[in-house]
């Protein structure tokens, strides 16, 4: 029995921790930010050296045939980091929904050059959380109808992969006819968001897809959305104490104040347990899929409720300076309220938990 | 990620399984509080020692069962016994404390003198620490024993001393140098509770009964011997062992069990024609607690791989007890709030639910959050071991800390 990282893990998380730090400080942070660019290039091309496009890839594909612990792993750090760069939806959703749904010929067509970084995908499956705005997309046969709330890793996708209105997958290139597409500007800079308004754009079903593969996504994109939160979370508790160390009031550093020590303590230990709900979640969605789904939920709603808490005592400990822009601590805080809201925020996604179990009798 | 725990810890496992099957229905009602355990507990504690499911590291020459220490073993033991629904023997604080402190710093005759009879149940034991004046700031205790020829003679004030009226003896901690600095000068003894000059007087608690008392001593006359570790150590003794204490309040098992007993009563409990879980208030509280649950569960097995490795237990262990005594508590906050009116109902009241035991638990949880070191003391532990921060600029001086602070 070993609950934890493997030593591969382990240095996964080391190399895209170290990478990250050379080519994503904050003031790069920041102007992405500024210029509207929720991408890096730089960062993009040096996570690409490491391979990390084809990270959900199977080896025969090219990719490095990894499990969604590993992606954990990896989204961690951009959270840590708030790196500007596509991840979940490009790098994992979609190799994801190809690998459980896709045909043969549809996975050979577009895993390996997934793999390389040749195509871009955006994912839009916010539809089959829930319906906001009337938003929703039917199939027909003359194509895909209606509009895509929220479809992640937006700007620059050349292909996304669409959920209708039944939860079914269908394989969308950007550029057809009866595609417009508008980005969404949310909180959070460092990601990019937008919305699909389709009318007849031919698309292409997933082959193998009943509806089943929509939600193993969804259950896929809440752990990882938790693990960019706990990486943020963990970033913003650092610097808390960090702070805490240096500033100087009264005389002493107002680290020494209980009262300050007593904030940080807290974070710490909600934050704590997260760490292994979300490995243990992550875990579950490749050895006990019959897990999956209630763990995504714990994860995703419990990381949503702590790291909202340590958003907002992290930038209290920091003073009227955490409230500006000149620390740039309010990308971990937007960053986290982007986590907790993104395919259903927690009381939302504890009903589901509770569907799930069969706890109650009400339907959503 | 490995879960398996593989097929030797498997075959322990069914076992373990087997034994209970076969003897499940011998188990006392419920886990004792630590009080005088019953007879049935006695008989319990009995057949575990002689199979080795409870005391299973300890030494046969003092009465344990002898085996290698093997955490799996220890877990799947834990991990069973609770899925069972049976309680694991007896735990108390002779049992979670003493022993192992004699184990580690006692004389081969106190040891030989003292386990075999702890662990068996006949004798039962109070913790003499906190006094009036030196609670959380334990280091200032001021009961004092001089020596008197072959003698200590004790003097002073013990409170909140858990079992002190059905204890049989008590390990305490005096003041044996009354001008050495605060953490010097403190010697650690045990002795009868039968002896002249002690009095005990029970203090009743918010629950309704004495769960722990006051207990003076006049003139006490104990023989030198009875030092465990040296003169003057008293404090390096204790400190050794407080961390047992702290374990016995983290057990993710029975946050497990707890919970599992309030989605049971949501589901029971009517509100007009609905039940309780279908209000989506209670059941939005119950998830996130479930969520919490889940995540020190999983942190404990974190926690439990470390200790295989031989890893130390970090921040992941630092925060067990403030987690798990916070959720505790919470977890019957919700049981109360799901009767509405009916959570009122105590002391054998008609229309009571599960005899009141969420009541009880409710105000007994809040105790445990007290005891043990408190939640402010716990976020000391976590501010300066875990997250590195300063100290309050007077404790830096003192160049110590308060009792219970230890990880
Ligand atoms: C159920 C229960 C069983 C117990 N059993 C035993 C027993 O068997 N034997 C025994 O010896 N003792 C026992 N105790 C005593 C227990 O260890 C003490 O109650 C505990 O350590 C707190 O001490 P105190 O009650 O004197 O509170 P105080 O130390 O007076 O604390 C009062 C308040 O001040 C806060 N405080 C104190 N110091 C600090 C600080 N440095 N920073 C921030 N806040 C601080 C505390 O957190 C608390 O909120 C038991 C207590 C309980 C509740």
């Amino acid at each position: 029995m070993d609950f934890g990282l493997s030593p591969e893990q382990e240095m996964l998380r080391e190399t895209v921790g170290r990478c990250l730090a050379e080519t994503c400080p904050l003031d790069h942070v920041r102007a992405c930010a500024d210029s509207g660019s929720a991408a890096s290039d730089r960062v993009m091309a040096a996570l690409a050296d490491i391979g990390l496009t084809g990270l959900m890839v199977p080896e025969a594909q090219g990719g490095l045939g990894m499990t969604l612990l590993d992606a954990a792993v990896v989204a961690e750090q951009l959270g840590r980091a708030v790196a500007p760069a596509p991840f979940l939806a490009r790098s994992v959703l979609a190799p994801l929904a190809l690998v459980l749904a896709g045909s043969p010929a549809q996975q050979a067509q577009w895993l390996p050059r997934i793999a390389t970084g040749e195509v871009r995908f955006g994912v839009a499956i916010a539809g089959i959380v829930e319906e906001r705005d009337g938003a929703k997309v039917r199939a027909e046969s003359a194509g895909l109808t209606g509009t895509a709330l929220f479809a992640l890793d937006f700007a620059d996708a050349d292909h996304f992969i669409v959920a209708d209105e039944s939860g079914r997958l269908h394989l969308l290139d950007a550029a057809a006819n009866g595609v417009e597409r508008i980005a969404l500007h949310t909180i959070d800079a460092t990601r990019s968001v937008g919305e699909l308004r389709l009318s007849g754009a031919a698309a292409e079903p997933l082959a193998g897809d009943g509806g089943v593969a929509a939600r193993r996504l969804r259950d896929a994109g809440r752990i990882l959305l938790a693990a960019d939160s706990l990486g943020a979370g963990e970033a913003m508790i650092e610097k808390a104490v960090a702070y805490a160390g240096e500033r100087e009031q009264f005389g002493r550093v107002i680290g020494s104040f209980q009262a300050v020590k007593h904030m940080c303590a807290e974070m710490a230990a909600r934050h704590e347990p997260c760490r292994a709900l979300v490995w243990y979640a992550a875990h579950a969605f490749d050895a006990a899929p019959g897990e999956a789904a209630l763990m995504a939920c714990h994860a995703k709603s419990h990381t949503g409720e702590v790291h909202r808490f340590v958003a907002r005592t992290a930038t209290e400990v920091h003073g009227g300076m955490g409230f500006t822009d000149l620390l740039g601590l309010h990308f971990w805080f937007k960053r986290i309220g982007f986590d907790r809201q993104v395919l259903g925020g927690p009381e939302r996604v504890r009903d589901e938990a509770a569907q799930l179990q069969g706890l109650t009798a009400t339907t959503q | 990620m490995n879960l398996d725990y593989g097929p030797e810890y498997e075959r322990f496992r069914a076992e373990v399984r087997d034994f209970l099957d076969r003897n499940g229905q011998l188990a006392p009602d419920s886990a004792n509080r630590a009080a005088r355990p019953s007879a049935e507990a006695v008989a319990w504690q009995n057949l575990l020692l002689e199979h080795g499911y409870t005391a299973r590291t300890i030494p046969r020459e003092y009465g344990g069962y002898g085996a290698e220490p093997d955490i799996l073993k220890a877990r799947i033991i834990a991990e069973e016994f609770a899925r069972a629904g049976v309680p694991g023997g007896l735990s108390n604080q002779g049992i979670s404390m003493l022993v192992p402190t004699l184990l580690e710093l006692g004389t081969e005759e106190q040891k030989r003198r003292w386990i075999e009879p702890t662990l068996r149940g006949e004798v039962v034991w109070c913790q003499g620490y906190s006094e009036p004046g030196a609670g959380s700031d334990l280091a200032s205790l001021r009961t004092s024993a001089r020596e008197e020829n072959v003698h200590f003679v004790i003097n002073g004030q013990k409170i909140w001393t858990s079992t002190a009226r059905q204890a049989d003896m008590i390990f305490c901690l005096v003041r044996t140098e009354s001008e050495a600095p605060k953490h010097a000068g403190i010697s650690y003894l045990i002795f009868p509770m039968d002896l002249p000059g002690i009095e005990v007087c029970p203090l009743k608690t918010m629950t309704g009964h004495a769960e722990f008392n006051e207990t003076f001593f006049t003139d006490v006359r104990v023989p030198v011997d009875q030092i465990v570790g040296l003169r003057g150590q008293g404090w390096f003794v204790a400190n050794a062992t407080l961390g047992h204490e702290r374990g016995m309040l983290g057990d993710p098992d029975a946050l497990e069990n707890r919970l599992l007993a309030l989605i049971r009563l949501m589901q029971e409990e009517q509100v007009g024609s609905a039940r309780a879980i279908d209000n989506p208030v209670l059941r939005d509280r119950l998830i996130a607690l479930q969520a919490e649950v889940a995540a020190m569960k999983y942190n404990g097995m974190r926690v439990l791989s470390g200790q295989i490795k031989g890893e130390p237990g970090g921040m992941a262990k630092l925060i067990v007890k403030l987690q798990s005594c916070e959720l505790a508590h919470q977890i019957s906050a919700l049981a109360i709030d799901t009767m509405g009116e009916m959570g009122i109902l105590y002391a054998d009241s008609p229309r009571q639910r599960e005899g009141g035991t969420w009541q009880w638990n409710y105000m007994f949880q809040l105790g445990l959050i007290i005891g043990g070191g408190t939640a402010q003391i716990q976020k000391n532990i976590i501010a300066e071991r875990g997250l590195n921060m300063p100290r309050e600029p007077r404790l830096a001086q003192e160049a110590s800390s308060g009792r219970k602070e230890v990880a």
